[in-house]
């Protein structure tokens, strides 16, 4: 109980620092949260908000499928040959520190403008850090796991489903909580370069039209709505596994 | 180098090939991609020709300068909660999901307030990696070994002394491993931030070669930024690993 009154303070500190700030740099600059609440209520009440925000779901729902399944596969594939992770775990690396916006102009040329690219995008993000801890998960199981499963003559599926998935849920959550916060990330970049709908681009506009007011209530219902959903996942990860 | 490093060099080498002959052979349109050997020798001629040389010192300027405000900030911050367990407690699940906000949104509110300029770009870059230092400097702190804080008690060191010689060296591995995430977000801020809204540096350069269809000069740009990425962090991924072999010792 007292840990969530100190997370309650803490968002207060949060609003008086913003409010403070807005005092600073004045309307233009940065609306108060009270306008910023009541912007948003009213965006809230609009259709075009719900199209926008439509249109930025489907493409973080496929962007999410594509890189849990394809990340957990490809992990599970390359963790499972010592050499092969070996090889794969820098290569790895190098690519997720890369700033893969540079490559969006690549996939706006394989892909054209439209879902297909922001979904291309948002998984570009997602994939590398669900692979990479999924492979560091399966590398890590003690040998001695595989030498019971050995003894007790488990076929390679009984094997898969009740000694390695068991041993490595716990990092595969933590990647998928990974993977889910930078495909967000990478399908608003993608909507914020190029696109004719989504959230992204409704800031864009709103960027255009130095409507600072819906920038911030765009923004504070995303960071809600990250914020929420991350919280979720670590709570699933703490009750259904340990 | 190990048997893993050749094979290593030779997946990377043979993905170059097969995209050089997938790009020659036709099978990928021009348009699209470009060949890689072609991309080096675009590459080549633009750092000969010192046409985008103002861009990239712009870019390679706002990087240190957001690399090194966000490691020295991040610091600060990370021993000042280190210092407040309370506030620690609250702020930690933030911390947890800060990956999820997507920080980009909050760019045009700098913009608005620093205008177009490499402040905002900068101002961006510190948010995004500052929480890798913080995160990197409370393992730290916390992974210190009780032994050799009561090593410094039975020398009777200073509280200055024992965090200069005790203190700063044990968690040195894991400050490190928080040094290099912000430098490479550092990295991915500077160039993603040019990229959207900005009128100079390499990610603008990269954005207005595309939308004016020059796209010699669009991939030479990509690979160079693909290079200088890849062998900072390589260099710096060395180096932490170094360090965290001593901690095995």
């Amino acid at each position: 109980m007292k840990r969530i009154g100190d997370f309650i303070l803490l968002v207060l500190g949060i609003v008086i620092a913003w409010q403070a700030l807005h005092a600073w740099t004045g309307d233009g600059a940065l609306t108060s949260p009270f306008a910023t609440a009541q912007k948003l209520g009213a965006l809230v009440g609009t259709a075009e908000f719900w199209n926008n925000a439509e249109a930025t779901a489907r493409a973080f729902v496929f962007a999410v499928l594509i890189s849990l399944l394809g990340g957990i596969g490809l992990g599970v594939i390359l963790g499972l040959n010592r050499t092969s992770s070996i090889v794969s775990e820098p290569i790895l690396i190098a690519l997720y520190s890369l700033p893969k916006v540079t490559l969006y102009p690549l996939v706006l040329l394989c892909f054209g403008l439209g879902i297909s690219a922001k979904v291309a995008f948002g998984s570009m993000h997602g994939l590398i850090p669900v692979t990479i801890f999924t492979m560091k998960a399966i590398m890590q199981i003690k040998p001695v796991y595989w030498r019971t499963a050995h003894v007790l003559r488990l076929t390679p599926s009984q094997m898969a489903l009740t000694v390695a998935l068991p041993a490595v849920l716990p990092e595969v959550l933590s990647g998928a909580r990974l993977g889910f916060s930078l495909s967000l990330l990478g399908v608003l970049i993608g909507e914020m370069f190029a696109s004719q709908r989504g959230l992204g681009f409704l800031i864009m506009n709103a960027m255009g039209l130095g409507d600072i007011a819906t920038i911030m209530a765009v923004a504070v219902f995303l960071t809600v709505f990250a914020v929420a959903a991350n919280a979720l996942l670590l709570l699933l990860d703490r009750t259904v596994i340990r | 180098m190990t048997r893993e490093g050749w094979i290593r060099l030779l997946v990377v080498a043979l993905f170059i090939a097969a995209l050089e002959a997938a790009c020659r052979g036709g099978l990928i349109p021009r348009t699209v991609l470009i060949a890689p050997s072609a991309m080096a020798d675009s590459l080549w001629h633009l750092l000969r020709s010192g046409e985008y040389a103002a861009d990239i010192i712009s870019t390679l300027r706002n990087v240190v300068a957001a690399s090194v405000l966000s490691v020295v900030l991040g610091f600060a911050l990370g021993v000042g909660l280190h210092a407040l367990p309370r506030l620690r407690r609250a702020v930690e699940p933030l911390l947890a999901s800060y990956y999820a906000i997507p920080t980009f949104m909050f760019y045009p509110v700098f913009i608005v307030v620093f205008g177009v300029s490499p402040r905002a770009i900068i101002a961006i870059a510190v948010l995004l990696s500052i929480v890798a230092m913080i995160a990197g400097t409370l393992t730290g702190l916390d992974r210190i070994p009780p032994v050799l804080r009561k090593t410094a008690q039975i020398l009777r060191m200073s509280a200055p002394t024992r965090a200069l010689l005790i203190d700063l060296p044990a968690a040195a591995p894991h400050l490190f491993t928080g040094i290099k995430l912000a430098f490479a977000y550092a990295f991915i801020g500077v160039i993603a931030s040019e990229f959207i809204l900005s009128g100079s540096g390499i990610g603008y350069a990269i954005a207005y070669a595309y939308n004016n269809f020059e796209n010699r000069k669009m991939y030479g740009l990509m690979l160079l930024v693909i290079v200088l990425a890849t062998a900072a962090n390589t260099v710096l991924d060395l180096i932490d690993r170094r360090l965290q072999a001593r901690l095995q010792r």
